[in-house]
């Protein structure tokens, strides 16, 4: 009798295992959900193009079993950028933590969600630099206690929802890595979804942040996150602050459709070069 | 392979610096460019903006250099050929994705038209001060191919060469170009595509289950697997094996950071590229590239009117530096004498060449204009005494 084999293991670069994550840490969570999206729409593993950053959250392209890119430290949505415009054919999607797409890389990301490039960002937000050993990342709640921050922190963080919605993102939700099935749901969504689609995961990191917070353990993270989320499906995105140890307002806040980068693209020069102009693909079936 | 034709514009032109480099790299086949403004580089991005709709390719102003610099790899990887163009600040912004491309092995092509600085410096006005960030500004140990055009004619016909290098050695290519050579308009002769010839990507012949991304053969330059075609192989910055996963140890590291320099150093002659104008009897050599190898020609012309045996040097390929040949040279000189527009950059590589064969005179200058070739002469009499 043959061992039976998880469904996900085809996605996954199984000569590769065991991870770097430490026990209880949720980007493993989310790679499990983003493999069973897969799964679930039927989508072409040779058609998903996967790109990181640096950090934890970097880590994912190299153990995703697909074209995928460990680029430098908060420039993975350029690099899809690049990517996406030579190839309009594939579905880019981009992992990383928010330290890499909101601090280092956060002139990218607004940029990217302004033009409406047709990328997917899966930001696993920690609330922390998890591989650095724990420094203070521009998501980090007031007062929660940082490496960089001993004494607390004291600067007011992003409200990422926020932030991608303002700066133009389609899609914009925010789920916890307790919310496995909206998650997977979410991812499938951003795949048959065109434009520049932002998913927030929160997610535990028991070694780092929750350890110097004294927060408990990855359990402990779990039974917060069932406790604290407050369902807010549609919700104005100026509402969703996550404050330290305080409610985590989830849901799908932002569908709402525009054209993509290249699909304006076609549009203005087709207008303005006529019959000079040829088209050029944008990978969107509308 | 030829050129494609939709990207060639065959005929005579009068054309400057920055715009026969655009025309270059569109013959060389680049179809996806990102850029962002700076001065003296912008008008090869405003011309390619222009160019790249006509030609069914795509043109995009990023948010910065950062971007355009990464743009350029994913774009690669994608199976584009791309370039990106800038100028000294925008330049330093870029450094680290030279790097990338190094370690990771992207063929792609950086074009930089050197202005004064450093920082913000002189914008409008050139200089030649960025040879050595060219090839050492990364971190770490790596190898990079850097050109030094000296005319618009040699900005079209060398940047096909770039591309084309970019392609062989899967190396980041620096096309040193300067802001006299961008700025100034000359004839340029565009030939018929089927007289350009274009290094065709290298794609592996293994099937997927047998690929292994990075392993090289006696040429040291691992081929490449298209996307989306089950190879499912990945690409990091982080020092990696053959089958690109990151490894942590010294012997991976020095497996791979040895390849990786070895395979331009130990094929150092098939890439250098020089010109030499009156040297089979010099006894002064002077030393000189980009626009200030066209400098030096009146110091030279005006030499032998006096009678000093006076030759030039160009080094047309700066990096690898084609230090063998210059060698030769300098033993059978009586003085060496190096011009260009920084305070003494390339020098280091010419003594370092000359080996003491001859003594190596640097006529510094910091940019903002360019030499004067009397002052020059200067120099060449009074080492030719």
């Amino acid at each position: 009798m043959t061992q039976p084999r998880n469904p996900v293991e085809p996605f996954l670069r199984m000569d590769r295992m065991p991870h770097i994550w430490c026990p209880g840490c949720g980007i493993g969570v989310v790679v499990n959900c983003f493999a069973r999206a897969m799964l679930e729409s039927k989508t072409d593993i040779d058609s998903v193009q996967v790109v990181s950053g640096i950090g934890c959250t970097g880590r994912i392209a190299g153990y995703l079993r697909m074209d995928s890119y460990h680029t430098t430290h908060g420039r993975a949505i350029p690099f899809a950028t690049g990517l996406k415009t030579a190839r309009p054919d594939m579905k880019v999607v981009v992992f990383s933590g928010d330290g890499d797409l909101v601090a280092i890389g956060g002139n990218h990301l607004i940029h990217a969600a302004r033009r409406n490039v047709d990328i997917k960002v899966i930001c696993v937000n920690n609330f922390t630099y998890g591989m650095t050993g724990g420094q203070v990342a521009p998501t980090a709640p007031i007062e929660s206690v940082a490496t960089t921050s001993p004494f607390g922190v004291f600067e007011q963080p992003f409200n990422l929802a926020f932030l991608a919605d303002s700066a133009g993102a389609v899609y914009v939700a925010r789920w916890t890595t307790y919310h496995v099935r909206q998650l997977a749901k979410a991812m499938r969504e951003v795949l048959q979804k065109p434009g520049f689609c932002f998913v927030e995961v929160i997610a535990p990191c028991p070694t780092i942040y929750q350890r110097r917070n004294r927060l408990g353990d990855a359990l402990d993270a779990m039974r917060f996150y069932k406790q604290q989320s407050k369902l807010s499906e549609g919700a104005d995105t100026r509402t969703l602050d996550i404050p330290m140890q305080g409610p985590i307002p989830v849901g799908r806040f932002v569908n709402r459709d525009r054209p993509t980068l290249l699909e304006n693209m076609n549009t203005v020069l087709g207008k303005r070069l006529g019959a000079k102009f040829t088209p050029y693909p944008t990978g969107v079936t509308r | 392979m030829k050129a494609d034709p939709k990207g060639v514009l065959t005929g005579t032109h009068f054309l400057d610096g920055d715009h026969a480099c655009c025309e270059g790299a569109l013959a060389a086949g680049c179809r996806v460019a990102f850029g962002y403004p700076i001065t003296p580089s912008t008008e090869v991005v405003e011309r390619i903006a222009s160019r790249l709709p006509e030609v069914g390719g795509v043109f995009l102003q990023m948010e910065d250099e950062i971007a355009s610099s990464i743009a350029i790899q994913g774009a690669v990887w994608g199976g584009a050929r791309s370039m990106t163009v800038s100028s000294g600040p925008g330049i330093s912004l870029m450094m680290e994705h030279v790097g990338l491309a190094a370690m990771t092995e992207t063929p792609c092509v950086f074009v930089n038209v050197q202005r004064g600085g450093p920082s913000t410096g002189l914008p409008t006005l050139p200089g030649q001060a960025d040879m050595m960030q060219a090839r050492w500004g990364s971190h770490g140990d790596y190898e990079i191919i850097a050109i030094a055009p000296n005319s618009p004619q040699e900005c079209f016909d060398l940047a096909i060469h770039a591309f084309n290098l970019a392609e062989r050695f899967r190396v980041p290519v620096m096309f040193m170009m300067d802001e006299s050579v961008g700025h100034m308009t000359e004839k340029v002769v565009i030939p018929p595509p089927d007289a350009i010839e274009i290094e065709p990507r290298r794609f592996t012949q293994e099937p997927p289950e047998k690929y292994l991304p990075f392993a090289a053969g006696p040429d040291l330059v691992p081929p490449m697997a298209p996307i989306g075609k089950g190879y499912r192989f990945h690409v990091t910055g982080l020092t990696h094996d053959e089958r690109g996963y990151p490894v942590m140890s010294a012997e991976a590291q020095e497996k791979l950071v040895h390849r990786l320099v070895d395979k331009i150093r130990t094929r150092a002659d098939e890439i250098e590229r020089s010109q030499e104008f009156m040297t089979e009897d010099a006894e002064v050599l002077l030393v000189a590239y980009g626009i200030t190898s066209r400098v030096v020609q009146r110091t030279l012309q005006l030499a032998r009117q006096k009678g000093i045996k006076a030759g030039l040097f160009r080094p047309v390929v700066v990096w690898p530096f084609p230090g063998k040949r210059l060698r030769e040279l300098a033993r059978k000189a009586k003085a060496v004498v190096v011009v260009e527009l920084n305070y003494g950059q390339m020098v280091l590589e010419v003594e370092r060449a000359v080996c003491g064969a001859a003594p190596v005179r640097l006529v510094p200058h910091g940019g903002g204009a360019l030499h004067d070739p009397e002052q020059v002469l200067k120099v060449v009499e009074e080492v030719a005494r």
